[in-house]
């Protein structure tokens, strides 16, 4: 590959909305946990937040902190601290990261948003859909402060969800709620709840059509964009703000495809990312990629904040299902199936799979998934070592190399 | 004087650089520990290279590959080592082949068709267990040269069993075995079998085999203990550590459309 002269990276004008919006998510915990003038949960990714919302708290994602610690490299001199204290360098390095900085007083947000530092919660609410780490990490927190954790934990390995399942997870939502009242001082309030899950609906049918504007050939937006402008759709789902903000950005996709403009300029491949990001490394990926004409276009992780069922008129089934029928909670004939639809809706050439040591339910690799799914679908694949945040985990010119290698074996294709 | 080609791929601990005529025939090789300057190096191994050749002036296109490959000053453009590897060893072999490739750092396994296309590739986990470095290391630690260490591999009688991935673990390993009484010869014959074994679980090994490297051009008892392990023959080529650096040079070649 002769063409070092990595292009550079085609700024999305929406991003200052998104900065402005995030910002100002950020002052109002801010000042919730200076003023207490309003409780604060704090809620995993994928976990129940629009119940929360629904009784007035303001919702912190301690995930999106883990993110933030990553994107910035911060998470190196933090996940020691956490290390020290008994927690593994094995387990999820968000935890880690977000310990870390707890111990060590230290965050990104203070500087970015001008924050005291992070929010205290009221309450910890949890949903192990995502692992079993982040009831782990809220026990943390939970040992620390003396504040009640709370949570669903979700059956994993499905295939078909039953009635029997979603019976079990609206029961579980269900008992959150005296908890809630009880933290909050409100009610529960049934015409409130449906309000949230609606505009959260509405967000997530918005965040699917920025996703799904990637199809066009070139594609008007990356993974490595996906992962920034998923932030309001993770944070500020069941809040107008998210709404508007994704209708701004689709105005701009679309202009994009209409004009004909790449993410990539002369976008020769497409890509598709199974894994977590790594965030400490994703300007440099989306260099190395635009360098070579190569767009990942797709991923698993930014389609894994849709969530159509939220759809349902019932909200507690909608929340149920949406948060069950993720692709980090199905069987391996589901992912596989799944995998292979996005393969072809997205005319994917190449696959990189991130095997990030210290995520597990996210490295899709480990149990001969790329082989069985090369061999039926005939997409080449490259599996990358790494991690989301623990860049000691991760190799940079094994990666470099195994990148373009692939993308050396595609040009070399008859 | 007609033209030249130049492959140069530098290692983790080699440089190597291979000139071939118009007609795609060697001229010459050199070999150099990379050291630190890796510029430094390759410039050294061309000049000795068109010396040993009794060319004049410099290559018509030059291609790098290796992990220095973007430190080469006079290199036109850089391939990866994965494809070189591939392109040299169908060079000579010329059909359908699984290569592994045994270098200072990294260890591959490419598959390629009865065309000379790679269908698939695997490198190894970042760990360098199975690597030259590995083998490194257990010299260091039996107070051995490398050199030494073929010798000693192909005269034990019975090899010790080196069972840790890690190879701080299996010097921890060695020195337990040591203490023990074991032959130095049967714990080097250990530590090659340790090396076959992680690269055959790498990816499945099927039809012929070439194996090349450093590794393998130092040690062929280690080609020995692969072969016994596949049950059939693996394939050598005529200098298996500078097949990256004749892939780049065919590779260079061809760009030149000769």
């Amino acid at each position: 590959m002769g063409e070092r002269d990595s292009k550079a990276i085609k700024k999305i004008q929406a991003t200052g909305l998104m900065r402005k919006l995030m910002g100002a998510y950020f002052q109002e915990l801010d000042e919730a946990a200076r003023t207490g003038n309003r409780k604060i949960a704090w809620c995993t990714s994928v976990g129940p937040a629009e119940l929360l919302r629904s009784f007035g708290f303001l919702v912190y994602f301690p995930e999106n902190h883990g993110a933030v610690l990553g994107s910035s490299r911060m998470a190196q001199d933090l996940i020691p601290a956490a290390n020290a204290r008994g927690y593994s360098p094995d387990i999820c390095s968000y935890l880690t990261s977000d310990v870390g900085s707890y111990l060590k007083g230290e965050t990104p947000l203070k500087q970015a948003f001008g924050m005291a530092g992070v929010p205290r919660a009221d309450v910890l609410v949890y949903n192990t859909n995502q692992c079993r780490d982040v009831k782990d990490w809220l026990a943390f927190y939970e040992r620390e402060w003396d504040v009640p954790l709370i949570g669903i934990d979700t059956p994993r390995g499905l295939g078909d969800l039953s009635r029997d399942h979603l019976d079990g997870l609206i029961a579980q939502h269900k008992a959150l709620i005296p908890t809630l009242e009880d933290i909050s001082g409100r009610a529960f309030d049934l015409d409130r709840l449906k309000e949230v899950v609606a505009s959260s609906y509405r967000c997530t049918m918005l965040w699917k059509q920025v996703l799904g504007s990637a199809t066009h050939r070139p594609s008007p937006l990356t993974f490595f964009d996906g992962t920034i402008h998923m932030g309001p759709a993770v944070v500020l789902r069941g809040l107008p703000e998210a709404e508007h903000y994704y209708e701004v950005l689709i105005q701009e996709l679309e202009q994009r495809n209409a004009d004909g403009v790449a993410a990539v300029d002369g976008e020769k491949h497409r890509f598709y990312w199974e894994g977590m990001p790594v965030w400490g490394k994703l300007r440099d990926h989306a260099l190395l990629f635009s360098g070579q004409q190569a767009c990942v276009v797709a991923s698993t992780y930014c389609n894994s904040w849709i969530f159509e069922p939220l759809g349902s008129d019932d909200p507690f089934e909608g929340m149920a299902r949406s948060y069950t029928e993720l692709f980090i909670v199905r069987s391996e004939d589901f992912k596989e199936r799944y995998l292979a639809d996005m393969f072809a809706s997205y005319d994917i050439d190449g696959i990189i799979y991130h095997d990030a040591k210290t995520c597990p339910n996210n490295s899709n690799c480990r149990y001969g998934m790329p082989q069985r799914l090369t061999r039926t679908t005939d997409v080449p694949y490259v599996t990358i070592n790494g991690d989301l945040n623990d860049l000691r985990l991760y190799s940079e010119e094994q990666a470099r190399t195994q990148f373009e290698a692939l993308i050396e074996q595609l040009h070399e294709q008859p | 004087m007609s033209t030249f080609y130049c492959g140069v791929d530098i290692g983790a601990s080699a440089t190597k650089l291979v000139l071939l005529d118009d007609i795609g025939e060697v001229l010459a090789r050199t070999l150099r520990p990379s050291g630190v300057d890796y510029a430094g190096t390759a410039a050294t191994c061309l000049d000795e290279a068109v010396r040993s050749a009794g060319r004049e002036g410099g290559p018509a296109l030059t291609v790098a590959t290796g992990y220095g490959r973007d430190n080469v000053a006079f290199a036109d453009e850089t391939r990866t080592e994965i494809h070189c590897h591939g392109t040299g060893c169908f060079h000579e072999v010329g059909r359908r082949i699984s290569i592994i490739d045994i270098g200072g750092q990294d260890n591959k396994v490419i598959h390629m068709d009865d065309a000379g296309r790679r269908r698939e590739f695997k490198m190894n986990r970042k760990c360098a267990a199975g690597t030259g470095a590995f083998i490194e290391e257990i010299a260091l630690r039996l107070g051995l040269t490398v050199e030494q260490l073929d010798g000693l591999a192909a005269a034990a009688d019975e090899p010790v069993r080196l069972g840790s991935f890690c190879t701080v673990f299996t010097k921890t390993e060695i020195l337990s075995h040591l203490r023990r009484g074991a032959a130095v010869e049967s714990i080097v014959r250990g530590a090659f079998i340790s090396v076959v074994d992680r690269i055959v679980e790498m990816d499945p090994l099927e039809g012929e085999v070439v194996a090349t490297g450093g590794v393998i051009a130092h040690n062929p008892t280690i080609v020995e203990i692969l072969a016994e392990h596949l049950g059939r023959p693996v394939i050598v080529p005529e200098a298996p550590q500078f097949t990256g650096a004749l892939g780049a040079a065919l590779t260079a070649r061809r760009a030149a459309g000769d």
